[in-house]
Parts: C-alpha cells; structure tokens; sequence
C-alpha cells in the first residue's frame, strides 16, 4: 500500500499533465489563426497607442518627438472635435432609431402572405447590397440635388421651390441615406424574428378574444425584443464608422456640421497628415465605441444563449 | 546597373546555404542575364494618365531592358499614399506622380532627386527650354526642376453664348469680376433652372479654395502679410471673400455647398448654368461631353480680374523619382519620355488630339494638328498660363509662393478649416465675416503652433 499510494499519486499528476497537455494539443492548430488574429488587430493597436502620444506630423519639418497626452488633451479644447462627437452621436442615434422602425415596419409588412412577395422582399433588401459609395453618388446627383433630383423636382412641383437638401439639413440628408441602406438590414433581422414567431401562440391570442394591436404589443414586440437590440447593436457599430454619405456628400461640412469623428480622423491623418493627433482621435473614437458596445452587447448576449431570454 | 550588381551580389553569397536563396539566386541570375530593370509608378486616374499607361509599348520598344508597373490611384488616395512611402523611405515607388504644391515642399525635406543636377542639363534631347515657363517654375525649388511637368494648366471662364447672345450681353475676352457679377445677375433664370454662375462650394483646399484664392489675388488681398500674419480679415480679402459668397448665393448655382467641379462639370455640359469658373483642363471634356445644345455654344474667357492683372491659377501634375529608388536612371528615361515632344506627339496620334497632356510645353500649341483640335481654347490656355506667376501671387508682397494655395506645409490645415467655414457661410449657417473671424482664429493658432508667429 504505501508503495502503490505515490504511484498512484504520481499517476494521477501525469494524468493532470496529460490533460494540460493534451488541452493545448488540441487547440494547437488554432494558434495560427490566433497569430494573425493579433497581428492584424492587436500589433496596429499597439502601433496606434505608440503613436498617439507622439508630435508626428508627415509634412511639417520637425521631427517626430513624443508629448505624452498632449494630444488626447488638446483634443478636448479642440471645438471641431467635441462638433464631431455631438455630430457622431445625433447621426448614429437618429439612423439607429430610423433604420429599426423603418425595417420594422417593412418586416411587418412583408411578414404575411400576398401576392409578388418574394420579389417585394428581394427588392426591400437590395438597398443594403449596394455599394455605399455608388448609393452616396447616386443620391447626390438623382436624388438631393435641386436641379437634377427627385427631391428638387417634387419640391418644385408642389410649390415649395427647390430646396437646397444639402447646404440646409446636411445632416438629415446624411441621416436619410444611411437609414435608406440600414433599413434593409434591420428589416432582414426583423422579419426572420417575426417568422419565428409561434403561429399557435397568435391563434391561442385570437381564440382568446385578444385584438391585433393587442396581440403585437403584448406577444408579438416581447418576443421581437431581442432582435431589436441585436439590430441596433449591429446598425449602431457599422453606422459609427460611417463615411462614404459624409465623403461623397458634403466632405464634412459645410462648417463641419456633418463631420463625425471616423472622417475627422481621416481628415487629420490625410489631409493634415498629421498622424500624432489623428491616432489620438482614433483612440478616442475607440473608447467611445467600446464604451457604447460593450453594454449593449451584454443585453443582446442573451440572445446568444440556448433559449433565449424570451 | 548598379541594383543588378547588388542582386547579383547577395545571390552570390547565400547560394549555397538554403534552397530560398537558390530560388533567389537564380532570380538575381536571370535579372542580370538580361539586365531588366522593373520600375514602379505611382500614378492618378486621370485620362491622360490612363494613356500613358497604354502607351507604354511604345516606351518598351526603346528601352526593351526597362519594365513599367504602374499602379493608378485615385487623386485623393495617391497623395498620402506616396506621402507615406517617401516620408518613411519605404522605397516603394520609383517614381511618383506629385502635384506642384508638393513638389517645393518635397524638394525642401530631400524626399525627391534633384532633376536638373541629375539628368536636365545632360539630357539634351529632353528640351528643357521648350517648357512653358511658369510651368516649369512651379515644379521647381530654388531654380532646380525637382519634377518634370506631365501637364499644367490655370482657371479661365467657360461660357454659354447663345444665353449671352439672347440677353444682349457681349463676354469680353478679359472680363472684369464686376462685369461677371453684372452678367450673372441677368444670366440668373429661375424658370429654366439655369444659374447665372457655378464656381465651387464643396470644402477642402483643393476644391473651393482655389478659386477663391485667384478672387482674393486679384482683388488685392493675400493670405499672409510678411511676417507670416493671417490676413483673411484686411479689407481687401474680406472684400473678396464677401464677393464670391455673395455671388454664388445670389446667382450661383443650387445648394453650392456641395459641389466640387465634378458637379459644376455636369452643371455647365447639361446647360444649368451660363458661366463656369474653372481650371482650363476641363475644356476638353465640357466639349466632349456636353449635351448638343451646349456643345456649339461653348465660349471661353480669361480669368476675371479686379487690380491684379492675370488671375488665373497655376497648377501642374508632376513626375518625380523620391530618393529612395533604386533606379534612379531608368526612372528618368521614363519620366523624361512620358514628358517629352515625341510623348505628346504619338498620344496625339493614338489617343486623339484633344486628350494630349497640355499646358506643359510650348512646342504643343504649335503643333498643326494640336491647334486644329483645340481652337477654340487652346491660345487662351497657353495665354492663362504664362500670365499666372507662381513665384508672386499676390500685389502686396507675400512670404510664400503658388498661386491658389501657399506653398507651406501648413496650408493643408489651413485650407480645409478655412474651406469648411466657407461652405457654411454658402449654406447660410453663418455669415461671410463670421467665417473670416472663425478661419483666421484657427490659423493664428496653427501658426503660432508651428513657429511661424511667435
């Protein structure tokens, strides 16, 4: 016995070593993937976290010298940038809200049966399948534009004259655009949140004397709640960064009233070329989406798990 | 010669090591059996540009030994692109295609090879003097030519004469900024949604600040004093900068705020607006794309003036090799041959005459064929260009060169602040002068930040 007692002791290490070790066997041929993984995402962190806390500007004469937090400082007494984080915040909150009501509503609408909906479906969703910059061009010249445009056009023919779209609600044309394109996606999420919904449960409503706004409110928005959020986490993300409408629309202005902080950073590292401050915004700009994803994907990671919240 | 030794070399001392390096041996081998050399360019995409690229068999029955890989970009995504590559000598681009604002600054910091040391003076069959001069100033730091001029170009008024035949008004050949305003003013039709005028609103130093610039020029105002204090607010500039948003408020086109001249182009050629003020380039396209009404009544002027007599602006896309290429002399056989009279000559011939790079040399606009193609703009092209002086913009004295922006590192800043205030002030956010107050805040702080105010 006490002979055998460290054998099995010994045993039962090597088994807790084999365990280890075959753990990290098996998840050996991952550790490529994780490389390039932290190689294109964490390495360019590094690099922009480096460079932020530097004086770099490409063209001016002086050389590159390292200012700790100046930049993220002065940032703050910058008043384009504060434009920017005010303009960030009205765009991407205005197109989050529009884009999940204006799909809701055409997922609602798509979610029963009638004739030609498989093409009304296909064309309902082809807004998102558009290039960005094609969709922003397009809608600068066919759409916005007072001399070329629809807009202009209708305007003109109900007696309203030709409004300048652009110079005059830069944002809400921006807002237009991007909720044009957004719909669609969120209308995808929607509709297949409708579809899942139980046709029992709405006939058990029925049976029960419950009238359709009844049914939508108390049954039917419940069980959607989780695709909601999941399509205004996501819209929000993607829209955060928005900046081909900006780009092609108005270049950010007139006045910066529709810079939002992706294109200041653009502007400051390519058109100012001054990359010091622009990885600093760039930064800056992280914080914010980390700050405002990080929750929400808490509330959506429900969806995540087997079963739902629902 | 000199890069295929040194190939040749490390192939020769890691040979017999490893298998990679016999592959890169056997590389260095074959490049120095037939002496080929590959050069890199980075290039525009712009038309003319996109003719050269397909003309290049012509430069490859010269010289069989050089290989071209161009890479075309689009304007905005060339600069920091090339920017990036020779600011942190990555050596990536043999040679890069720069406009004239950066080529003074380039040539400043040693980013690129000094061309006339290098290869002008000794490469006689390359006609230096056959360049338009202003031109060739512009491409030029401290009298040394830094780049080679690929096409250059100023700003002149295109025209409708027909609208002006029917509302009884005569253009001048040199038309007055007053006269403009006057002709805008009874031009300005809104049953036919045709503006009196379209000149750029859209922000950003290259678009609406260059004609802007070539106004305040003219009026007699300047961006800086001589001791580099911002002017925007001297009576002069403020004058200028209140008369073109006036104008183009009154009597320019719709929501001006958002075009650039791809806008304007559209405008003129679809007949929405009887007057344009733009870069001369553009001649060539408004007649070939302009709808049949418009095309036969197409008219061109000099840049209006006020006091300043030859407003017109000055721009050039150059050819440079940064410092970091390794094939120093074969770049310049490209360059040089992509700028020469016998370039321009067989684009000409294959791409068509009126697609020929212009503005660069005088021996162009005597070409018989040239001047057939291109009669109608042609003599006032060549004539905006040699009255435009880069090296003194304004009447009074100014620290700075280059006609409708300043040749500083700084200007880029400047200009898309400045240019973002204007375009409120086009929309009507704010006025003129609270746009010249906003602006030149900005500036003294940009200034003061990078030493020049103390």
């Amino acid at each position: 016995m006490p002979l055998s007692l460290p054998l099995r002791s010994e045993k039962r290490t090597s088994r807790v070593r084999n365990a280890f070790v075959k753990g990290w066997w098996d998840r050996l041929p991952l550790l490529p993937a994780l490389v390039v993984v932290l190689c294109v995402t964490q390495l360019p962190f590094v690099i922009t976290l480096y460079y932020s806390l530097q004086r770099w500007n490409l063209v001016s004469t002086s050389a590159p010298r390292f200012v700790w937090f100046r930049n993220f400082l002065n940032a703050f007494s910058d008043t384009v940038f504060l434009k920017a984080v005010l303009n960030t915040a009205i765009m991407t909150g205005s197109i989050v809200i529009a884009s999940v009501i204006v799909g809701g509503l055409l997922a609602a609408g798509l979610n029963r049966e009638f004739p030609g909906r498989t093409i009304a479906r296909t064309l309902a969703i082809t807004p998102f399948f558009i290039m960005p910059v094609a969709a922003a061009l397009f809608w600068k010249t066919g759409i916005y534009d007072p001399t070329f445009g629809i807009l202009g056009w209708m305007t003109d023919e109900v007696g309203m004259g030709r409004v300048n779209w652009i110079s005059q609600y830069p944002k809400l044309t921006i807002i237009l655009l991007a909720t044009w394109q957004w719909s669609a996606f969120a209308l995808l999420i929607q509709l297949s949140g409708m579809q899942s919904f139980p046709t029992e449960v709405a006939e058990a409503a029925s049976v029960d004397g419950a009238g359709r706004f009844y049914t939508f409110r108390r049954l039917m928005l419940p069980h959607l709640r989780p695709f909601i959020e999941l399509t205004a986490l996501l819209t929000a993300m993607y829209v955060l960064e928005n900046f081909a409408a900006i780009a092609i629309l108005t270049n950010g202005g007139p006045a910066y009233s529709t810079t939002n902080l992706s294109y200041y950073v653009y502007l400051e590292a390519f058109s100012a070329f001054d990359l010091g401050r622009a990885s600093a915004f760039g930064m800056i700009a992280l914080a914010f989406a980390i700050a405002l994803t990080v929750p929400m994907l808490r509330v959506v990671s429900g969806i995540f798990k087997q079963g739902g919240r629902a | 010669m000199l890069k295929i030794n040194w190939r040749t070399a490390i192939a020769g001392s890691r040979a017999s090591t490893l298998a990679l390096s016999v592959a890169i041996g056997l590389y260095g081998a074959h490049a120095a059996r037939s002496e080929e050399v590959t050069l890199t360019v980075a290039l525009a995409a712009n038309p003319q540009m996109q003719t050269a690229a397909k003309l290049v068999d012509s430069f490859y029955a010269k010289y069989p030994d050089i290989k071209v890989k161009f890479q075309t970009l689009p304007e905005n995504q060339l600069r920091p692109t090339v920017l990036k590559d020779v600011a942190t000598n990555s050596g990536q681009f043999d040679v890069v295609m720069i406009g004239a604002y950066e080529v003074p600054l380039w040539a400043e910091k040693g980013w690129i090879t000094n061309l006339t040391q290098q290869y002008v003076t000794k490469d006689k069959q390359w006609h230096a003097d056959d360049l338009i001069k202003p031109i060739r100033n512009l491409v030029s730091y401290k009298g040394d030519m830094y780049a080679t001029p690929f096409y250059g170009s100023s700003s002149f008024m295109f025209y409708r004469k027909d609208l002006f035949k029917k509302a009884g008004l005569a253009m001048p050949e040199q038309p007055t900024w007053n006269q403009i305003a006057e002709f805008a003013a009874k031009l300005d039709n809104k049953s036919t949604n045709t503006s009196g005028i379209c000149l750029r609103g859209i922000p950003g130093w290259g678009q609406s600040l260059a004609p802007l610039t070539t106004v305040i020029n003219t009026f007699g105002g300047r961006w800086f004093d001589e001791k580099w204090q911002p002017q925007l607010s001297s009576p002069k500039t403020k004058e200028a900068i209140n008369f073109y948003v006036n104008l183009l408020k009154t009597h320019g086109q719709p929501d001006a705020a958002k075009d650039g001249w791809q806008e304007c182009l559209q405008l003129f050629t679809q007949g929405k607006t009887a007057m344009w003020y733009d870069d001369t380039v553009f001649a060539g396209p408004v007649l070939d794309q302009a709808s049949p009404e418009v095309k036969n009544n197409v008219g061109f002027a000099l840049a209006p003036i006020k006091e300043k007599a030859g407003s017109g602006w000055l721009w050039a896309w150059g050819l440079s090799i940064p410092k970091t290429s390794k094939h120093q002399d074969a770049a310049w056989k490209l360059i040089s041959w992509l700028t020469s009279e016998e370039y321009i000559k067989l684009a000409g011939e294959k791409a068509g005459w009126g697609t020929v790079p212009p503005g660069s040399r005088e021996s162009t606009y005597k070409l018989p064929e040239y001047q057939k193609a291109t009669s109608d703009y042609a003599d006032l092209t060549l004539k905006s260009i040699s009255a435009a002086d880069p090296l003194k913009p304004t009447i009074d004295p100014v620290p700075y060169t280059g006609v409708q922006y300043v040749t500083i590192p700084e200007f880029e800043q400047i200009g898309d602040f400045t240019s973002q205030q204007l375009a409120g002030a086009i929309s009507g956010q704010m006025s003129a002068d609270e746009a010249i107050a906003a602006s030149e805040k900005k500036i003294k702080e940009i200034m003061t930040d990078a030493g020049y105010l103390k």
